[in-house]
């Protein structure tokens, strides 16, 4: 495969921000009340990050390891500002509907275990689309969840109803604790198909790493290969047995 | 200063901690809140750390802000600018307390590194200027809104410690069932909703 192919695979699937490292999860909380509104934050969050990770890994040779921290959140924080200057210019509507969240992606964990992770150690064009590729399966993942809670909560689609008049909306599911059980249920469906995700490696990292965005991005992503890595080891003993067993 | 001033600001402070929940309405923290809500000691040292940097981050971005950045026409940097001095206020707290106060760096000194990256802190800054709040009343929004977590987390760990032996669904055990426990929690809070 491709080279640049594959990030967009491993953002998208393998490493999807959301459903498998589990990031990010305020603004995937907060802003998918509908459809629309996961969109808009999903593709403000992945201009951000292809810019970000673009920029940080430019300068990755410049910038001295002692202020890299603040370095990034310079970054970050300016694309930040130009990203809502421009949503307040030309889409008002998902400005104001986004509200305090657009700015707060300055401080998604997403942006900066991606820099941190990925673009402070790769050269410029795979970390470009390895930003566009985890946008855009954040992107996926949110439109997904507010498009869930939207036709369940309100009966509609990207605004147009879709439901029979008949059905009652279910009105938690719009609302703030709607967000927390549509969360609940995707982890323990996770858990119950034993698909891969952060909350179920069985490392204490679980969501979010554990509340510590700025160190949690190398680290989960270890754990959570390594943990991969030893269950394949172990399926293909067994099926080294098995096979053993019928010859 | 009259009195219809300081009932205004008992209304932000209870607005800001329970009707309003940080964490349970707004979503901001949520991070920290399920990462480290399993045991009721670290859950209050967090929530000290939290209300300590908050309400001293309120009080400095609220008075840049008001000081510097309206007056000059340059509102459209205060992401940038906010998120610098959270940044720096939070290492330079930690070198204050560690140089004054071994005993309240053992106990805070873990959690400040999380809080940099905390989005309520930013929050709170943010909100205060988009409610244009003046400088009193930002530091009030700010001490009701970590009050707020404090209360949130704190809850939250106790229930996580007597569900500790509990048997669960095995599908649910780890986070789902932390979720299931911030559902029911922000149900709750919605009891305070009629309050102000």
């Amino acid at each position: 495969m491709n080279k640049y192919v594959e990030r967009l695979y491993n953002g998208v699937v393998k490493e999807n921000p959301t459903f498998v490292m589990m990031l990010g999860m305020c603004p995937t909380l907060a802003v998918t009340t509908s459809a629309i509104n996961g969109a808009g934050m999903g593709l403000s969050t992945t201009v951000v990050l292809a810019a970000a990770n673009l920029l940080i890994s430019a300068l990755r040779k410049f910038i001295p390891d002692k202020v890299r921290m603040p370095s990034y959140i310079v970054v970050v924080a300016s694309l930040v500002t130009i990203v809502q200057l421009l949503l307040q210019a030309y889409i008002p509507s998902i400005n104001e509907a986004l509200g305090i969240y657009i700015p707060l992606i300055v401080v998604n964990c997403i942006i900066f275990g991606r820099v941190e992770a990925y673009a402070a150690k790769n050269p410029i064009g795979v970390s470009f689309f390895d930003g566009i590729g985890m946008g855009l399966g954040f992107t996926i993942a949110l439109i997904a969840i507010g498009a869930f809670r939207e036709l369940l909560g309100a009966g509609t689609l990207f605004g147009y109803a879709v439901m029979p008049e008949s059905f009652e909306p279910i009105a938690i599911f719009v609302q703030a604790p709607g967000a927390f059980l549509v969360l609940a249920m995707l982890t323990a469906l996770q858990n119950k198909f034993k698909l891969p995700s952060a909350t179920n490696t069985g490392r204490n990292s679980g969501l979010s790493c554990g509340g510590n965005c700025a160190n949690c991005s190398s680290e989960t992503y270890a754990a959570y290969h390594s943990d991969l890595n030893k269950a394949k080891e172990i399926a293909a003993t067994v099926n080294a047995k098995k096979t053993q067993k019928e010859d | 200063m009259n009195s219809e001033y300081f009932v205004n600001l008992l209304i932000v402070f209870i607005s800001a901690a329970f009707v309003s929940n940080v964490v349970l309405s707004q979503f901001l923290g949520i991070c920290s809140f399920v990462g480290i809500s399993n045991k009721i000691k670290t859950a209050t040292g967090m929530g000290v750390a939290v209300i300590f940097v908050i309400t001293l981050a309120s009080l400095i971005a609220s008075a840049i802000y008001k000081a510097i950045l309206y007056p000059l026409g340059l509102d459209y940097l205060k992401t940038i600018v906010f998120i610098m001095v959270i940044a720096c206020l939070v290492q330079f707290v930690e070198m204050v307390i560690k140089k004054f106060s071994p005993t309240l760096y053992n106990a805070l000194g873990v959690y400040l590194p999380l809080i940099t990256t905390n989005c309520a802190v930013l929050g709170v800054a943010l909100i205060n200027v988009q409610a244009d709040y003046d400088v009193i009343t930002s530091i009030v929004n700010g001490f009701g809104t970590a009050v707020g977590y404090t209360v949130a987390i704190i809850l939250m760990a106790g229930i996580r410690e007597r569900m500790e032996y509990n048997e669960i669904t095995k599908s649910f055990k780890g986070s789902p069932i932390v979720l299931i426990t911030a559902t029911l929690m922000a149900m709750a809070f919605y009891g305070f909703a009629g309050l102000v």
